[in-house]
């Protein structure tokens, strides 16, 4: 699960690791209050207003109208995810640049063209950066461990750093069974050059972020950039933070920050059902069992002349409910033009699947043509069973055959109706 | 000859009395699996035969530790059945009673759980299939997971992948072509796992009974190109593979834990050109495993791929 960087930072804070004292507003006149009440009145005098979207990039991304695609111009300039207030009416100011972001849509490299809506801003404080750095923790599948990166290049794109000078970025392998230890802490220290005070900070700095890694269960935690100050501080100025979803149960805190509106309507809603659906951007809908079967039949689709409109695993316990409301998601997206379903019952018997095709199909309208491959346990029985039900599927015996089929009923959907 | 489990394995199940224990331990039974206990702390002492229709065809001693279970008897194969929050203790607990291979086939245990038991493991005798996995079978002789034996026939191709309903595909494939399976593990979709693709196909490579193999990966990591190394470097008999995902988009998680793609690496085409450069027969539709593997095992496709005409590599393999 991914959180937005201002509840990043909060549960970091928890965790006594230094981030700068910042506060997440939803209105443009909230931005404006809390800049003066929060940060203006305790003698702070400079601001950032920061884009709250899952995506990063967000500093060199654009902000535009989300109906007409303008871009949305500020103090004569482009409006980006990040602004730094120094001059003028800080409040007034963090109050436009708010306004600015709010309902409008942020294109960053990781966003793609459709970008995202901004609805939350963080407004933080302002400090003075002595040096920028890079810092992740994420597991290292190859070993089984996590493993702690940093580098002297901070606040770029850390896969360019990986590419063109992977020698600038220093890794540290946690033993599960020792754990983090200081040799390691001061060995990444000495590994950025650093002495004194920054050394000092930087060692305790590093070692809180992985207590705070492993307590939080997170997938993935970088820092970037993460600054030392002038002063010698280190400071997480970036966080992102991805829960591992499988531990979600033992964080119910955690589990609420989620932000569904950074999600895809329909992923959310086949959520509800523990649909495991994902929206692709195709024209052939599929329904599978299994997730490596239902990754498998995107590509029979793509092979077979057509798109995957998503993917969708109903998994073990294919009874008509959930069927139904697979269907239901399915063709609420307006592009699907063929249905493919495709299931291997092992344990799952076909003819309930079949009979749970059929009364899901009462329930809802389906107007595409419908390709059903049901293989494994009674799959003849629930051959027969959609054969008679008079309806028009296209029944498909092996996957060759369904792969056939939705070559078939694409160049159907095709033909101008006469 | 098979690989690691057969008519004579014992076997222990770990949460034998819970829902899914007792469904599988029934269809086990049923199979001819050789069951020779379960675990389930509180409960034992008693025996237990199933309920309602998972009837077991003959009753189990419960035991309340693994320890017990396995001095008692002697079982030297646990499958796990544990509910995710517990799993990670289960599976050390098989661990520290010595049973020699552990097959958990519990989804969605925490990656931070898996670590420590992965040091564990390699600190240890054991070995690990899974987690989030369907299992082991050697058609015929003993199923271990929570395939449906049905489809399985006894033979000499040897199968792993990362998938389940996949692995009933490429095995219903497989058997319709008259070609039956040696041994068939499913290694699990999960980042951490504790037997990787190169680890079963080196058991089948030093199989004698198994005569080519069928590799299923899908896309993030890269243990299709670690195993597809060692391949290349080590194992004469044909291997066919295929990568789920070719059309998934990058940075989602495609319902397994493991199956992401991030910064560009970890792409089903990545894995695809490293694998055909390693000799194997990489087909791009999962429909065509089974055609495939009579074609090559009938000498019909030259290494490398299952288009004949890029076999540049097989003539330069031939020639040596």
């Amino acid at each position: 699960m991914n959180i937005h960087e201002y509840q990043a930072k909060e549960l970091l804070r928890r965790h006594g690791v230094p981030v700068l004292r910042g506060k997440a507003v939803f209105s443009a006149a909230d931005a404006g209050a809390v800049a003066y009440n929060d940060f203006v009145q305790k003698g702070v005098n400079v601001l950032v207003v920061k884009a709250q979207i899952h995506a990063g990039g967000r500093g060199k991304g654009t902000v535009e109208n989300p109906t007409t695609g303008a871009p949305i111009e500020l103090f004569g300039k482009q409006l980006r995810g990040v602004t730094v207030i120094t001059e003028g009416n800080l409040a007034d100011r963090a109050y436009q640049v708010a306004d600015g972001l709010l309902n409008n849509k942020l294109v960053t490299i990781q966003t793609g063209p459709e970008g995202k809506i901004v609805r939350r801003v963080f407004i933080e404080e302002g400090c003075d950066i002595g040096h920028e750095y890079y810092c992740s923790i994420l597991l290292d599948r190859q070993t089984s461990q996590n493993i702690v990166m940093v580098s002297t290049e901070g606040g770029v794109d850390i896969e360019e750093v990986a590419e063109h000078s992977p020698e600038k970025i220093i890794k540290e392998w946690i033993d599960p069974l020792t754990g983090f230890r200081g040799f390691q802490a001061r060995r990444l220290a000495f590994g950025l050059g650093l002495s004194g005070a920054a050394f000092k900070s930087f060692v305790a700095f590093i070692q809180k972020l992985y207590t705070a890694y492993e307590a939080l269960d997170c997938s993935m935690l970088e820092v970037n950039p993460l600054v030392v100050t002038k002063g010698g501080d280190f400071i997480a100025l970036d966080a992102k933070i991805n829960i591992d979803d499988n531990a979600l149960d033992r964080h119910p805190d955690i589990a609420e920050l989620r932000d569904t509106s950074e999600e895809d309507p329909l992923e959310v809603e086949a959520g509800k059902y523990n649909l495991n659906y994902i929206k692709l951007d195709g024209n052939v809908g599929c329904m599978v069992n299994g997730a490596g079967l239902a990754m498998g039949t995107m590509d029979i689709i793509q092979l077979a002349g057509g798109k995957p409109a998503n993917f969708l695993d109903v998994g073990g316990g294919a009874n008509v409910e959930r069927i139904a409301n697979a269907f239901r998601i399915m063709m609420s997206d307006p592009h699907v033009e063929a249905v493919l379903i495709n299931i291997f019952g092992g344990i799952v018997r076909c003819d309930r699947v079949a009979n749970g095709i059929l009364a899901a199909l009462e329930q809802v309208k389906v107007d595409v043509p419908v390709i059903v491959r049901l293989d494994g346990t009674n799959a003849e029985e629930a051959r027969e069973i959609l054969r008679k039900s008079g309806l028009d599927f296209l029944v498909a015996a092996t996957l060759q055959d369904a792969a056939d089929k939705v070559t078939v009923a694409l160049s159907r959907s095709k033909q101008p109706v006469a | 000859m098979s690989v690691l489990v057969n008519k004579a394995s014992k076997i222990l199940v770990q949460g034998i009395t819970g829902g899914e224990g007792t469904f599988h331990s029934s269809q086990m039974l049923q199979y001819g699996t050789n069951v020779v206990g379960g675990v389930t702390p509180g409960k034992g002492g008693s025996m237990y035969s199933g309920k309602g229709d998972d009837t077991f065809t003959r009753p189990v001693p419960v035991y309340n530790t693994v320890s017990e279970a396995r001095r008692e008897t002697k079982a030297d194969v646990s499958i796990i059945f544990v509910p995710a929050a517990m799993a990670a203790d289960a599976i050390l607990e098989a661990i520290e009673a010595g049973i020699e291979t552990i097959i958990c086939i519990t989804e969605g245990i925490p990656v931070n759980d898996m670590i420590p038991v992965k040091a564990a493991l390699d600190r240890s005798n054991s070995r690990l299939i899974g987690p989030n996995c369907p299992g082991i079978i050697t058609p015929g002789e003993t199923k271990i997971g929570i395939m449906p034996g049905f489809i399985f026939t006894p033979g000499t191709i040897g199968l792993v992948s990362r998938s389940g309903t996949l692995t009933y595909e490429a095995v219903k494939q497989l058997s319709d072509v008259g070609l039956g399976q040696s041994t068939c593990i499913g290694i699990g979709g999960d980042p951490i796992i504790g037997t990787k693709f190169i680890d079963a196909i080196e058991l089948f490579n030093n199989d004698p009974k198994t005569e080519a193999i069928v590799m299923i990966g899908e896309i993030g990591g890269t243990a299709e190109e670690e195993a597809a190394e060692y391949i290349k470097a080590h194992v004469k008999k044909p291997v066919v593979g295929f990568i789920a995902g070719q059309t998934a988009p990058p940075g989602r998680r495609m319902g397994h834990a493991g199956a992401i793609i991030s910064g560009g690496k970890g792409t089903a085409a990545d894995k695809m050109a490293t694998m055909r450069a390693c000799g194997i027969h990489v087909v791009e539709s999962p429909a065509t495993i089974g055609v495939t593997m009579k074609k090559v095992l009938e000498g019909g496709l030259t290494n490398g791929t299952s288009k004949p005409k890029a076999a540049a590599k097989a003539t330069k393999t031939k020639k040596k």
